[in-house]
């Protein structure tokens, strides 16, 4: 069976889950007293995708002011980046838009975009609805899930999403993971899944 | 092993800092082994690992030792301009208030602080567990003012940075108190160090552009004080560096540097849990676990081989303690480099999974720039942890390799499992030494910056009679180190127990006695001591470091 690598990193606000997300795909695990991560955090796993295997390397950053810098070093050469907010704390959802902002700008140009809003157990203090983040992802083209981490919910299906998403390695080079577009969406790839 | 460790070449030593290479064929024997540095049971053969720091001293040496002024608690004694001293002796009295708070009956103060402790903990992870976030205790409240130890960070705008219990906001005023009363006496070209008062120690470091203030009611000397502030600083400067906290603050004098800060509270709140309870810091060394020295030695060399032109510095360590450090030739760590190290991999859960990337800076080594560290354990549930230094941040994936390549080193050797076998048993008991009335000792020596100390066992169970043993310990050191009158041989007869300390040029010895002993008794069981260590140092310490 082939195996493709596949290069992901995780960004978006400190406290959203980003790491939590990670461990629950990786691990099948949850700590609700998880420390917040210092720098950056490596982990991979390979899962089987139709007849391959997909090996995701994963960058998980630090969500703290003081590595804002280091984020381009991760971003960079990655196939697809997670972008995480908390549905329940509404200025994440503005961080959110903030890191759409500088992956168009300084961002690899076919890289797969997934929004996932975090913490949906947490449905009776949510602040940015459903909708709003929906449409948002839309106009961008980028993968949408609601997902949490403590409950296992959409994780899997949020990384089987990108392996969907990252071209079949038969029609393409396998090194350069091409995507779609942030600025302009091919229409091929207009058959949204969410 | 023994005839390894006196194998000695003689001609090609790594370019170490060590005073007196010459004298290491001289190791002597008993009774009083290693009067000179470098021969003292316990010192590295073949160079040490550490810059050859008598940190103590480096820590407090201000960079102006003239300006000292010491203001009595009421202020009143200070002759200058009248109207300023009553402005700063108001404000003064308005501090002083604030950290007092109305005097309790001493049964209650007790129970208070009793309180306080317990609350410790849960305090500790509600900080910041992501979820609940920040929730801080109330400044108002007796409980806050009860705390041994204060510690607050500002810049010099006054504006606060960092304090050890209650909200920065909250402080604000206080804080602006004790950057007025730094500026009021820096205004008459002096420098406040410390006020006295209450039993009270309020002590003053200033590290342009922060200001360190300690408010303790501990036993620890000013001094002691002093070096945890330092501590703290060149903590902050291991997330930022000197060059940027400075580039900072010449741009915009009123920064708020939390926001920069964010997130690393809990690795200064461990750092001063950690000063609290771990000798480590008062050394001024790295505590070694214990090991038999053919397995380190393979543990050491499998750590040599997996090399990268970018790493500096390879350190294998468990749960604060050294197993085996392996450098670039002609580069040395600080201890304090090291402390921060350790204290940044205890204060953290995040580095059990996967492989940390972090930028550090280690700030004795050099203030100015960033290493890229590799943080893993390697295994989980144990405490082995692997740290690897860069100096390149784009060598993740080479460095990652050098860990894969180790571990992979270490099971061929078949050493792996002697490993962790090892770390089981990270203490020794003090009855192995075989000395009665022995309960405890602490032996530092001096030119490999390495200590050794069995496991605290009874009376001291308790962490407050714990934390009451190096209290003690504390307090022979601040003796022993006294700037304008230090001692070489102290003891000291307490109602609980005896100490002897015996400071010399080459090692560092601290012992504690049942209260039965007698003085004589106590130096005799030095000597037994010191041939012991002596005996058993290839297990004790690490006396082949490996370099690059």
């Amino acid at each position: 069976m082939a195996l493709r690598e596949l290069k992901v990193c995780l960004l978006g606000d400190t406290g959203v889950g980003k790491s939590s997300i990670v461990w629950r795909f990786v691990e099948d695990s949850f700590d609700p007293n998880i420390n917040p991560t210092i720098g950056a955090s490596f982990m991979t796993k390979t899962v089987q995708y139709q007849n391959e295997l997909h090996k995701f390397l994963i960058w998980d950053t630090a969500g703290q002011e003081r590595f804002r810098a280091l984020a381009p070093m991760y971003y960079r050469g990655s196939a697809a980046a997670i972008i995480v907010y908390d549905i329940t704390k509404e200025e994440t959802f503005s961080t959110l838009k903030n890191w759409v902002k500088e992956l168009r700008q300084h961002g690899p140009p076919n890289i797969v975009v997934a929004i996932a809003g975090n913490k949906c157990d947490l449905n009776d203090a949510r602040e940015v609805m459903e909708k709003d983040a929906k449409d948002y992802a839309d106009s961008i083209h980028a993968i949408f899930v609601e997902t949490s981490a403590k409950n296992a919910i959409n994780i899997n299906e949020l990384f089987i999403e990108i392996s969907r998403r990252i071209p079949s390695t038969d029609t393409n080079p396998p090194a350069s993971g091409k995507g779609f577009k942030l600025r302009r969406q091919p229409s091929a790839t207009k058959r949204s899944c969410c | 092993m023994a005839a390894d460790v006196h194998k000695k070449s003689g001609d090609v030593l790594n370019g170490s800092l060590f005073p007196d290479d010459g004298q290491h064929a001289e190791r002597s024997e008993s009774p009083t082994p290693g009067l000179a540095q470098g021969t003292e049971p316990g010192a590295g053969q073949e160079g040490a690992m550490f810059v050859h720091a008598q940190s103590y001293e480096d820590l407090t040496s201000t960079d102006n030792p003239d300006a000292t002024l010491q203001m009595p608690g009421d202020g009143e004694d200070v002759q200058a301009d009248q109207t300023m001293i009553e402005e700063i002796s108001k404000d003064f009295s308005e501090l002083s208030t604030q950290l007092t708070g109305i005097a309790l009956d001493l049964e209650e103060e007790i129970r208070q602080s009793k309180e306080d402790k317990l609350e410790l903990s849960p305090q500790a992870s509600r900080r910041d567990s992501v979820l609940s976030g920040k929730e801080e205790e109330d400044v108002a409240m007796d409980a806050w003012r009860m705390h041994q130890k204060h510690v607050f960070v500002l810049s010099e705008a006054g504006k606060p940075v960092y304090s050890r219990y209650g909200s920065e906001e909250a402080l604000s005023s206080t804080m602006g108190v004790m950057m007025a009363l730094v500026s009021f006496v820096e205004a008459q070209e002096n420098a406040i160090r410390s006020i006295h008062a209450d039993g009270y120690k309020v002590v003053f470091v200033r590290r342009s552009p922060l200001v360190l203030v300690a408010v303790a009611q501990t036993r620890q000397s000013e001094q002691e004080i002093a070096q945890e502030l330092l501590y703290i600083y060149y903590q902050i400067l291991s997330l930022l560096t000197w060059t940027q906290l400075n580039r900072i603050f010449q741009q915009k004098q009123n920064y708020d540097l939390r926001r920069l800060l964010a997130g690393s509270e809990r690795i200064t709140d461990n750092l001063l849990d950690l000063m609290a309870r771990d000798p480590s810091f008062l050394m001024g060394a790295a505590r070694c676990l214990p090991m038999a020295s053919g397995v380190r030695e393979i543990v050491s060399t499998c750590l040599q081989q997996a090399k990268a032109k970018s790493l500096v510095f390879a350190i294998l360590l468990s749960n604060n303690q050294l197993v085996s450090l392996v450098r670039k030739k002609d580069q040395f760590l600080h201890p304090i480099d090291l402390h921060l190290l350790f204290n940044l991999i205890s204060s953290s859960s995040s580095f059990r999974e996967g492989e940390a990337w972090t930028p550090i800076c280690l700030p004795k080594f050099n203030s100015s720039s960033f290493f890229s560290a590799h943080i893993s354990y390697l295994e989980q549930d144990t405490d082995l942890c692997l740290l690897l230094i860069s100096t390149d941040r784009e060598d993740f994936f080479t460095v990652s390799d050098c860990k894969r390549r180790f571990q992979e080193r270490l099971k061929k050797r078949g050493v792996y499992h002697a490993l962790l076998e090892a770390l089981h048993t990270p203490f020794y008991s003090v009855s192995k030494v075989g000395i009665p009335y022995l309960r405890h000792f602490i032996y530092k020596s001096k030119s490999s910056g390495l200590f050794t100390s069995p496991e605290i066992e009874a009376p001291y169970i308790t962490e407050e009679e714990k934390e009451r043993l190096l209290g003690l310990y504390q307090y022979l050191h601040s003796r022993a180190h006294n700037s304008s009158r230090p001692l070489t041989n102290i003891y000291y007869t307490g109602s609980h127990e005896n100490l002897l300390a015996w400071v010399t040029n080459a090692f560092e010895l601290y012992m504690c006695f049942s209260p039965l002993g007698t003085k004589a008794a106590a130096v005799n069981a030095a000597h037994k001591l010191m041939r012991w260590i002596r005996k058993e140092e290839d297990w004790l310490f690490i006396l082949t470091p490996q370099t690059y």
